[in-house]
């Protein structure tokens, strides 16, 4: 098998074949039971090979190489930035969600320029130092994760060494965020990348002009290198070739984003890229993909609002369609909301379930008075709830109703949430032995199986329980118990 | 001995082969476990010119090989296309009948796809994503963001319809029959008929006509509209594995083949269950009639179960699964289930009159590049996008790389 099938067909790849190249000593230094179990976890990528100790003495050095060559995956992992600040792209083992977890969530670059004053001076200028800011202190709870954004790209819209150098120096002292320095000019670059001396940027971009001197400095300052051939995979595919056999190992390809016209080049561009990689065991397109939204804001007429709409959706189409890093421009909420949480779950485990266990969860202490609630066995909503009922605070008992997966406004549509499913609930969660008071809130979205519910739990043996109806949306909780907690004596009834 | 002319001839096919290796120039080159054929070519010695063969590094296309001197010029690697075979094909499908076919609908085609969604570089596909706009036949609560698009027109279904076809250019409408739900108003079968009928009259495109969820109840209802629609190719969405086991299902989906309407097979997030559906309905109604709907979960809301299982499903169907192989369709609406699209998260988050269409055209998009024929929508920015981006996507070649050649030095 050469090297290539191998990589090929790591999906395929089984445990045994992983196992037969470990020590095979036993020796539970990684902290399994046995090297199979690590050789399983392995290939499931839960762990990394260097945390088996004994593989990486002299006398296994061929097995630790050639296990190295076997786990690689068909997308070059390429970090960015040093130390705890660093960011891994690529890494990607396939193609397709459902094949295998993608690695690395693409990271997003926000775009300054070395022309931006430092701080704005009239409301709305960009300025340097407060984009880098508001970078760094972008965050949204998303069910219990915190989700935030990533990186600065500084653009040399001056092309002048000293003006670039100087806006480097002022984002570097800012931020400790990985860095893409961004010119074609390798004179300007070079500025920038002394100013951003040990922060191992990206540079952006060798092209077909300028690629000797672009290989340069990525060779004599170790950085990354990207590569930017517009519409022209020939090109890319040359310039990889070209800076491979140059000695620069860690490229980045950029395809060229295009917006409107060019939308549809751009996606066939970055799939036939990937595809060539992950199907083809193309490996001088085994790289990252870079994608540049921001492009949304250049050439094209329409209000700050439309040209911002323009990106995100752009953004959100590659963060589909391949890209492993992002440039973008516009920061706002509104923009950014979408593409973090859509990142955020494209990377997910696809094998996760998408249902929880149907049981009675505890939150916090409860106690013979505290709250019951009831919600459904979907993943997301129990999460949301979960979430919520978190960072609120305080004891709960929840039911979780087992509505095959699905959500509560779609349960009660199709009939999976019901009168009797609720009170077989109920019923089975024991929550009736755990609490003295008699009753149970149901989710705003199922308000109009309150009275039937009542009925139903009567007929599985617990009379007098009430329904109280909650709030259309968990985030809601908190009031009502402010306003209906404790329940006061035949208020409900 | 070789002639002069033969000797050029031997070192234009070396030197071509060399360019092919990526090794011309003058360059260190050694050979090892290489085959070289070239017809029936025999190495002199004499002819290997320097220029041409001085050494060779193994031509294993490895993507690190230590060079020994740096190229100078751009090597060239074109690029060839992995290309892939699918056997499979989506079925085409037609929705709404013209009155030659026995309706009075401006039909609209759906399906036929013969690669992955978009990928222009096998093959165009036959046939753009639709949209179809949903209209409700009652006041119904909806997030600010849309109700303020229809509030003034939700007490007539009819006048709702047709805002949704002359404003927002809706080439397909889904009315969805909520009120015949028995826990909300439990309207007569005979009453939604009258409400379709209605509808019908009100606007020319092809409907879509949505149940309440309740299975006895939908099938009541879809079966007295199958007959009284006779030859409008509607769509009924949608009949489910609850359906078969209330034991009703037969008695719809037979309705639809005889009165010459489709039937949208729902399922939740199973592809077995969806072929397991797909398979009973082909025993009552053509398998060209059969559309699926494997569940569409809002963006930050499940979509990813959603995108992964579209995915699987098309693939599936390309490599010839015959039970997958029917056009897919999304509730993308749905997407306002997600609090990120309505809910008021502070300043910092807002404009909520673009976030909220945002999140539907993004959940849109998502489930766009994951093979979904048939879109059920209802945000006008929203549609908007969908509309301006399947048209773009349909047709390649329109890039212009001088838009962006020199983006990095450009000021906005």
């Amino acid at each position: 098998m050469t090297e290539r099938e191998v990589k090929r067909g790591i999906r395929q790849l089984s445990p045994i074949d992983v196992y037969m190249l470990l020590p095979r000593t036993n020796c539970k230094e990684c902290g399994e039971a046995n090297c199979m179990a690590f050789a399983a976890k392995l290939v499931n990528r839960e762990v990394s090979l260097e945390q088996c100790p004994p593989i990486l003495k002299k006398e296994h050095e061929k097995a630790y190489k050639k296990l190295q060559e076997i786990l690689a995956p068909v997308i070059k992992e390429i970090t960015i930035g040093t130390g705890e600040h660093a960011v891994k792209i690529g890494g990607k083992l396939v193609m397709y969600r459902h094949e295998f977890t993608y690695h690395n969530p693409a990271p997003i670059a926000f775009d300054v320029t070395d022309e931006m004053p430092l701080h704005a001076r009239f409301p709305g200028e960009e300025a340097i130092i407060d984009r880098a800011k508001k970078v760094e202190n972008f965050l949204y709870n998303y069910i219990g994760r915190d989700l935030k954004l990533d990186m600065i790209n500084i653009r040399s819209t001056s092309n002048d060494p000293t003006t670039f150098r100087s806006a480097v120096e002022e984002v570097t002292k800012t931020t400790d965020l990985p860095l893409i320095l961004c010119t074609f000019d390798p004179s300007v670059m070079e500025a920038g990348l002394i100013a951003a001396s040990g922060r191992k940027p990206l540079i952006y971009a060798a092209t077909k002009d300028n690629w000797k001197e672009m290989a340069d400095l990525a060779l004599m300052y170790d950085c990354p290198l990207a590569i930017f051939a517009p519409n022209d995979l020939d090109l890319l595919r040359s310039l990889s070739k070209t800076l491979i056999e140059y000695g620069v190992e860690d490229l980045v390809l950029d395809p060229g984003t295009f917006s409107n016209e060019g939308l549809s080049d751009t996606l066939n561009n970055f799939t036939m890229v990937r595809r060539n990689a992950c199907k083809g065991g193309d490996e001088l397109f085994g790289f990252p993909l870079i994608g540049a939204p921001i492009t949304a804001w250049f050439g094209e007429k329409g209000s700050k609002e439309m040209l911002a709409w323009n990106e995100a959706y752009v953004a959100s189409m590659l963060v589909s369609r391949y890209a492993d890093i992002l440039i973008m421009r516009s920061i706002d909420g509104w923009v950014q909301l979408p593409n973090v949480i859509w990142r955020f779950n494209i990377y997910t485990d696809p094998r996760k379930p998408v249902s929880v266990d149907a049981q009675l969860y505890a939150f916090g202490k409860p106690d013979e008075m505290s709250p019951v609630m009831l919600t459904t066995n979907y993943a997301l909503t129990y999460f949301t709830v979960e979430s919520d009922l978190k960072k609120f605070g305080g004891n709960y008992y929840l039911i979780v109703a087992d509505t095959e997966g699905i959500s509560v406004e779609s349960a009660v549509a199709g009939r999976y949430l019901t009168a009797e499913t609720i009170a077989e609930a109920v019923k089975n969660s024991g929550v009736a032995e755990k609490v003295k008071h008699k009753y149970l809130i149901i989710p705003g979205m199922a308000a109009r199986l309150s009275g039937e519910t009542e009925d139903e739990l009567k007929n599985v043996g617990l009379p007098g329980w009430r329904v109280i109806v909650g709030s259309r949306d968990s985030s809601g909780i908190a009031k009502l118990l402010k306003e209906k907690w404790p329940p006061k004596e035949g208020e409900e009834k | 001995m070789k002639t002069l002319g033969e000797e050029k001839k031997l070192d234009t096919k070396l030197a071509k082969l060399l360019k092919l290796l990526g090794l011309e120039g003058n360059r260190d080159i050694e050979l090892e476990d290489v085959e070289l054929t070239i017809g029936e070519l025999v190495l002199d010695p004499s002819a290997l010119t320097s220029a041409a063969l001085k050494a060779v590094t193994p031509p294993k296309m490895k993507a690190v090989a230590p060079p020994t001197v740096k190229p100078t010029t751009l090597l060239e690697a074109p690029f060839i296309p992995f290309v892939q075979e699918y056997p499979g094909k989506i079925k085409e499908v037609t929705l709404g009948a013209t009155k030659s076919k026995g309706g009075s609908r401006k039909p609209v085609v759906i399906g036929g796809a013969t690669t992955p969604a978009f990928y222009l570089f096998e093959k165009t596909p036959p046939n753009p994503p639709v949209i179809s706009v949903d209209v409700f036949d009652m006041k119904v609560t909806l997030p600010k963001a849309i109700r303020m698009q229809v509030e003034d027109v939700w007490e007539d279904t009819a006048v709702w319809a047709k805002r949704a076809v002359d404003k927002w250019g809706a080439k397909v409408l889904t009315l969805h029959l909520l009120s015949t739900d028995p826990l909300i108003k439990d309207t007569s079968p005979a009453e939604a008929m009258k409400t379709v009928e209605e509808v019908l009259q009100a606007v020319d495109v092809p409907l879509i006509i949505g149940g309440c969820g309740d299975p006895k109840k939908d099938a009541a209802v879809f079966t007295k509209i199958a007959e009284m629609a006779e030859g409008e190719r509607v769509l009924l969405s949608s009949v489910t594995l609850d359906m078969d086991e209330a034991g009703v299902l037969e008695g719809v989906a037979k309705a639809a083949a005889k009165h010459g309407h489709l039937i949208l097979g729902f399922t939740a997030l199973d592809l077995n269950r969806a072929k397991e559906l797909n398979r009973k309905l082909c025993d009552y109604i053509p398998e060209g009639d059969i559309l699926m709907d494997l569940t569409t979960a809002a963006l930050g809301y499940g979509l990813e179960y959603s995108f992964t299982i579209h995915e699987r499903a098309r693939m599936a169907a390309l490599m010839g699964d015959t039970e997958l192989q029917h056009p897919v369709l999304s509730g993308t609406t749905n997407a306002w289930a997600a609090r990120e699209a309505w809910m008021n998260l502070g300043p910092e988050w807002e404009p909520r009159s673009l976030r909220g269409p945002l999140w539907e055209t993004v959940t849109a998009l998502s489930l766009l590049l994951a093979g979904v024929d048939l879109f059920m929508m209802m945000h006008p920015d929203a549609i908007r996008t969908m509309k301006k981006v399947t048209q773009q996507l349909m047709t390649r070649g329109k890039a212009k790389p001088e838009k962006i050649a020199n983006w990095v030095n450009a000021k906005i």
